[in-house]
């Protein structure tokens, strides 16, 4: 795969809470270009915090967060665990919306439009409301709005964990597929062991109160990863490796819980 | 394709008898209301008839149709007073309501600082300050306006701030990521958001207009040339001409509807593509 360029470094950064809480404790990540990172861990161990620190929603208490190259308009993409979506904007003008944001009209912007809905496979539904679509659908379209400025980095916080499963596998292979495409950097935040596997490189799994990374497991499965990928005996391999990496890290968190 | 594709959709008894229970309910929505009405009017009718009522305490409803025309000339240009006063009152209280709910969404501080007054003038009967108003506003018109305008406002001033409070945290932050300026969130988020629940107010408000419109002008009580259907209600009164009241009356009621169905016609032109409440689900 070759050494990859530095995108983002987190050093030593804290989160606190009301003075009390430790959502984040000397967290410490470095995102390469073309990564594709799952963050996986219990409820509460500071994913959604992580993911809002990158995004600039929110400033660490302490440590570092740095870009390489600064962090510049229309570099992040972000998507929800809901869709996310304006319900009064059809399809294509909730895909503006970045472009929008930054002055741009319509017109200008069309071509770039049609090329996200096109990736996520709704080129037909840019006039339909999103109350016309199925749950899966208003997720593509949340993913063509993340895409819409061809971001450096995508941030996604339990994106699939609303849906069925097998739109989820329908999903989790077109955004391989995009992601191919598009050679984009993606930070993922899910609950499942499979998911991850299926879809990472870098499995950064965290350990609750306070909330740090426990373990990274590496997932050296080639891409393109397919259905068969699903049913082999590499992919159940590394789903018990990064099962039991979940369960150290929860039993760390049991241990002090318990002490 | 094989013959049996060609046979005709299988529609299942329960399927037909919840079309039917459909189409029945369809024509009842307009049909029940309708004979309903005509029955009351009938037996008011009946019961003036079988009574002997006087038509000075209790017109027959045909009376109170001759009165209607007969006095059309008079009783149209106070209702068209009484319309104005109505109309530049809600348009005056969509204005002050929306443009205060903005201002108070812009700031904390301001909302902090001017929302207990509205609270003040709203819990006031209007009843009771009209009087006062008259004292100090000389313009007949402005004061009639003015007291309109306070029962009509707040309505539309608290939905609307509901409106724009209740914007969605992730579009919120969405917003945020991307860099809209104060003005981007206002217009593409927030405006849109508290559309719906503008539109539940100015359903209120059309009604609350109306109402304070007719209360002033029994208040301001004076009449003459310009005088709304309110101050002819209660003429006819001091003259005992009840078929004229009457007559008035059903202007104003008539009023009240058309205004209530214009905002609800407004309402679902404007949200049937996209809300909830104007979407139509099986079952
Ligand atoms: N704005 C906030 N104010 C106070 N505490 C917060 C805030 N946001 C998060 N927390 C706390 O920080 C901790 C981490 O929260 P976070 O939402 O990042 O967890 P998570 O890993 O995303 O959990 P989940 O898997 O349930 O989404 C939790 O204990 C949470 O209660
Ligand atoms: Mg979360």
């Amino acid at each position: 795969m070759g050494q990859r360029d530095e995108l983002l470094q987190m050093s030593n950064v804290d989160k606190v809470f009301n003075g009390s809480v430790e959502a984040l404790k000397d967290l410490n990540l470095t995102v390469n270009q073309g990564d594709f990172i799952s963050l996986l861990g219990p409820s509460g161990c500071g994913k959604s915090t992580a993911l809002r620190l990158i995004a600039g929603l929110m400033r660490q208490t302490s440590g570092q967060i740095i870009w390489n190259g600064g962090l510049n308009e229309g570099d992040l993409g972000v998507v929800f665990q809901e869709p996310t979506l304006m319900p009064w904007a059809t399809v294509e003008q909730n895909v503006w919306l970045p472009h929008r944001l930054r002055g741009k009209s319509m017109d200008d912007v069309r071509g770039d439009i049609m090329w996200a809905l096109k990736m996520v496979g709704l080129e037909n539904f840019q006039k339909s409301y999103p109350r016309e679509l199925s749950g899966g659908m208003k997720m593509r379209v949340s993913i063509a709005r993340a895409l819409v400025t061809q971001p450096r980095l995508i941030l996604m916080d339990e994106p699939f964990a609303a849906l069925d499963e097998i739109t989820r596998h329908k999903l989790n292979n077109d955004l391989l597929m995009l992601r191919d495409k598009l050679k984009c950097t993606v930070i993922f935040v899910t609950h499942s062991v499979f998911e991850s596997v299926f879809l990472s490189d870098r499995i950064v799994v965290m350990a609750a109160r306070p909330g740090r990374v426990s373990a990274e497991v590496t997932v050296d499965a080639p891409y393109p990863r397919t259905e068969e990928f699903r049913t082999s005996a590499d992919y159940a391999d590394l789903c018990r490796k990064a099962s039991d990496a979940l369960h150290g890290a929860m039993n760390q968190h049991g241990e002090r819980a318990s002490a | 394709m094989s013959v049996s594709d060609m046979q005709p959709p299988v529609v299942d008894l329960e399927e037909q008898q919840f079309a039917r229970a459909k189409r029945r309910e369809s024509i009842a929505k307009w049909a029940l209301p309708a004979i309903m009405l005509a029955l009351a009017i009938y037996s008011w009718d009946r019961i003036v008839v079988w009574n002997d009522i006087p038509h000075y305490i209790l017109p027959r409803p045909g009376l109170v149709m001759q009165t209607l025309t007969a006095d059309w000339a008079m009783l149209s240009d106070a209702l068209w007073v009484t319309l104005k006063i109505t109309l530049m009152a809600l348009g005056v209280a969509v204005v002050g309501g929306v443009g205060l709910a903005v201002l108070f969404t812009q700031s904390r501080y301001f909302e902090m600082a001017f929302y207990p007054f509205a609270v003040i003038l709203q819990v006031t009967p209007v009843v009771a300050i009209a009087p006062l108003i008259f004292i100090y506003v000389d313009n007949r018109l402005a004061g009639l306006l003015l007291c309109a305008w306070i029962v009509a406002f707040f309505p539309i001033l608290s939905n609307t701030t509901l409106g724009l409070n209740s914007t969605d945290h992730n579009l919120r932050d969405l917003y945020k990521i991307y860099g809209a300026t104060r003005w981007q969130r206002l217009r593409y988020l927030q405006l849109p958001t508290a559309l719906p629940y503008f539109l539940g107010g100015l359903r209120i408000a059309g009604g609350l207009s109306l109402i304070g419109a007719v209360v002033a002008e029994y208040v301001a009580g004076t009449g003459g040339i310009g005088s709304g259907l309110a101050f002819r209600i209660l003429e006819a009164g001091y003259r005992l001409n009840i078929p004229r009241m009457f007559a008035a009356l059903l202007l104003i009621a008539v009023t009240g509807v058309v205004i209530f169905t214009l905002a609800s016609l407004l309402s679902h032109a404007l949200l049937h593509k996209w809300h909830e409440s104007a979407i139509k689900r099986e079952n």
